[in-house]
């Protein structure tokens, strides 16, 4: 049974993917803690154009990735304004990143492949330098992520009286929104720019409906992000589709009949003892 | 002449909870009457009822010699303060005007007839200085007026506010009051104003209708608000102090 | 050839005609997609149209009906669930990625070109055949009647649903019946910009509208001429340069959009005097 593990590229795949996996879960938990995650599926199709402008220029796409994630993360940050300009204005810059992209891969015939790798993830043909970069990504990530993990924790859920504390709100948001932009662009390698949603938001989206605390929640986010990607890159070892296609089937099916079942903590309260006692009183007055 | 609003030993329900028990109250034309209560109390269920949008469990509900029904032009309603993204792209008087027509299919051209219709209840309002701008960038105050503006724009004989003075300082709150009650006496109208303090009131209030601990008490201001009657809604000691030519009370959450 | 003679062509005539129908219809409805903030629904009827397309490839069926199809399914279920969009962005956004995986899928199923995929996910108003034309026109005139029916109540149902309920709108079965209005609108404009570019057409043009006027019927009436400018000036575009048509029409509205907010911010707004603050009875 554990032949499969003694092959580099599933090696190197099954390190690249737990990296991802694991900065994905706890990213996307604070996504979805701050109503953030229309802005995380922006992000990537953002990075679709860096991506293809990437490859035009003949550079690394990750590079292109990040150019533009990180700078449409601090736009979206220092925009701040309220939710429904919000969602337009990023859903009209998503557009013309994807426009964009489009240009790019009108202008070269032949193209199609690498499209397909950037919208669809290439895990399993990843190299050991990618390893270690998006290691090296990833890790920093957690790293600041874990020093942010109580003043972030704070102004997602109580935004107002965290500044008031001193929390440097605004400074938090674009720095929270660049990790968003680090994780994307990495994320996008194991399961392309499409599906990534299922990996940043699926594993968090579950586990907040079944665990009851910040920290177990993202325990088992982590957890149900890493099974994710193991299974899904073993099954797309033998199988003609690409990783992302499993990993994006599994987050779905387990998150739907959480969703539909686990409605949790919304319990009834006991209702009170009727009481039909009425106090004596005069009839009202008209004028 | 029969009354406005005639409520018979009514129970009210929600999810199998009693949220109104054995209620009676009759309001003539031209009634001002103020509903108070701590949250939860049954104050919003009662204007549901009125609105006929819930049904009695038991007992009787007239409204205007007739039961409730959805959409009775004879009834106007301004909700609790609502919250408009600042940004929307709709002059106040068009968000007024829905009180005339909004209900109606089909796309509306505007007439100057409605415009003039619009008009005058802006003007009644003290809102015509602002009718022109966006919705969303005008005060708490601006907008309940705006709110009852639209209310009245169906020449209603009951008018249901729900909690008008919430959000507004003492000053704009006498206002709000002044200009409610001018309404009230010009046009006849019965209103039933859901409030947590009596006191700016008190001056034109002619029935009180408290909702507490799932009893009810209801009458003349000097009959409910005092302390024997208040303790024996709330089932505890409930004190009602006059000082500062105002009315406390003490002891319980209004 | 001359861009006359171009414009002579059938395949030319038949783009700009369902494009003007398309473009008259998005921004009708997408006055409502602003005002309501549901630009999420309509991305998902979206790629959830582009599954239906695929998927009725695969099984040997109309492409066109199966998106038609499963989009209105789409929207009769989100409806169902209550029409509430904000709050409920993880849901949308995971059938979202489901949809698009599924969709391409079926694609990758159905064909091994890659200029298909990229004729759906961008659009391909270019091959528009003269029965799309048709089934455009008459969906489109469908929407816009509903639309005029339902106006009024609609309006007042979307900025004001406690009242509008008071009065008697049934504010959530209009719900169901605008999603269900948008998911055909959703369908007519993937055919002209595709699924990823949506926003072009559905959304851009009402939200710049609505920066800049404020008047109801003015709003949707300068969305209706910037979406026909943006259609056919992409259209020209596309005919007179190597540039993909979908590209076009959404660099014209992403930019229009940009641009309107910046004039908005330029403009000195004219300020309306508040009433002084009236003074108080006792000190």
């Amino acid at each position: 049974m554990f032949e499969p593990f003694q092959y580099a590229f599933l090696q190197n795949a099954l390190l690249a993917g737990s990296a991802v996996a694991v900065v994905a879960a706890v990213v996307g938990y604070f996504l979805i803690l701050r109503g953030l995650t229309f802005a995380g599926h922006a992000l990537g199709h953002i990075g679709f154009a860096g991506a293809a402008g990437a490859v035009l220029l003949q550079v690394d796409p990750l590079y292109g990735l990040l150019a533009f994630t990180l700078t449409a993360a601090v736009g979206i940050g220092l925009l701040g304004q309220e939710i429904r300009e919000r969602d337009i204005t990023i859903g009209i810059i998503m557009m013309l990143m994807l426009g964009l992209g489009l240009l790019f891969l009108s202008l070269y015939a032949g193209y199609a492949e690498r499209a397909y790798s950037i919208l669809f993830g290439t895990i399993l043909g990843i190299s050991q330098h990618d390893v270690l970069v998006t290691g090296l990504f990833s890790l920093l990530t957690l790293g600041v992520l874990g020093g942010l993990w109580r003043p972030l924790l704070f102004s997602s859920v109580d935004p107002e009286v965290a500044k008031a504390r001193g929390v440097p709100v605004r400074r938090l948001r674009v720095l929270f929104l660049v990790l968003v932009a680090i994780t994307v662009s990495v994320a996008v390698q194991v399961v392309g720019i499409l599906l990534i949603f299922t990996l940043l938001v699926g594993p968090p989206a579950t586990a907040v409906r079944l665990a009851r605390t910040p920290g177990r929640a993202l325990g088992l986010a982590v957890t149900l992000g890493l099974a994710y990607t193991w299974l899904g890159i073993l099954l797309a070892a033998n199988s003609p589709w690409p990783a992302s296609f499993f990993i994006a089937a599994l987050s779905f099916g387990v998150y739907l009949p959480v969703r539909l079942l686990a409605l949790g903590w919304a319990r009834r309260r006991p209702a009170p003892p009727a009481l039909g006692v009425k106090v004596e009183s005069e009839h009202p007055v008209g004028s | 002449m029969s009354p406005v609003v005639e409520l018979e030993h009514v129970h009210v329900q929600l999810g199998g909870r009693p949220i109104l028990v054995d209620i009676s109250l009759a309001l003539d034309a031209g009634a001002f009457s103020v509903l108070l209560g701590p949250n939860g109390a049954g104050k919003s269920t009662l204007l549901k009822l009125l609105l006929g949008l819930l049904p009695p469990a038991t007992g009787t509900v007239r409204v205007l010699g007739r039961p409730p029904r959805r959409g009775n032009p004879a009834i106007g309603y301004a909700p609790q303060h609502r919250e408009l993204e600042a940004d929307l792209a709709l002059r106040a008087r068009d968000v007024v005007g829905f009180g005339l027509d909004g209900h109606r299919w089909g796309l509306g051209w505007p007439s100057r007839a409605r415009t003039a219709t619009i008009d005058r209840a802006l003007e009644e309002v003290g809102a015509t200085a602002f009718a022109d701008a966006p919705i969303g960038q005008l005060s708490g105050g601006e907008q309940q007026r705006l709110l009852i503006a639209q209310a009245l724009l169906t020449n209603p004989r009951l008018l249901l506010l729900d909690e008008p003075l919430a959000n507004l300082d003492l000053a704009y709150q006498q206002e709000m009051v002044r200009l409610i009650a001018a309404v009230c006496h010009l046009r006849q109208v019965t209103v039933i104003l859901v409030a947590h303090d009596i006191n700016p009131l008190l001056p034109v209030t002619d029935c009180v209708i408290y909702l507490a601990n799932g009893r009810s008490a209801i009458g003349p201001p000097a009959a409910v608000i005092t302390s024997a009657t208040l303790s024996q809604l709330y089932d505890a000691p409930v004190e009602v102090v006059e000082a500062l030519g105002r009315v406390f009370v003490v002891g319980v959450e209004t | 050839m001359s861009l006359l003679d171009l414009l002579n062509q059938d395949f030319a005539r038949n783009a700009l005609l369902a494009g003007a129908i398309v473009a008259v219809v998005s921004a009708v409805v997408g006055y409502f997609v602003v005002l309501r903030a549901q630009a999420f629904a309509a991305h998902a009827l979206s790629h959830i149209g582009f599954a239906g397309a695929t998927g009725a490839a695969l099984l040997h069926l109309d492409a066109l009906v199966g998106m038609f199809a499963l989009t209105l399914l789409a929207a009769a279920g989100m409806g169902s669930l209550g029409a509430r969009i904000r709050g409920r962005d993880v849901e949308i956004g995971m059938v979202l990625s489901l949809a698009l995986g599924l969709g391409v899928l079926f694609l990758s199923l159905y064909t091994n070109s890659a200029s298909e995929t990229v004729g759906v996910l961008f659009g391909s108003i270019l091959s528009v055949t003269p029965r799309a034309v048709q089934i455009t026109l008459i969906t489109g005139a469908g929407i816009l009647i509903g639309l005029g029916i339902i106006w009024r109540p609609l309006l007042f149902a979307s900025i004001d649903p406690e009242v509008a309920r008071a009065r008697g709108v049934p504010v959530r079965a209009l719900g169901v019946v605008f999603l269900l209005l948008l998911a055909l609108a959703v369908a007519q404009a993937i055919q002209v910009v595709g699924v990823l570019l949506l926003f072009a057409l559905l959304v851009a043009p009402a939200a710049t509208a609505a920066q800049l006027v404020r008047r109801p019927f003015a709003t949707v009436g300068l969305a209706i001429a910037l979406s026909l400018a943006w259609t056919w000036g992409g259209l020209l575009l596309a005919f007179t340069s190597r540039w993909p048509v979908s590209f076009a029409i959404a660099a014209l509205a992403g930019c229009a959009y940009f641009a309107a907010g910046g004039i908005r911010r330029w403009r000195v707004p004219r300020r309306y005097h508040a009433p002084p603050h009236p003074t108080r009875e006792y000190p």
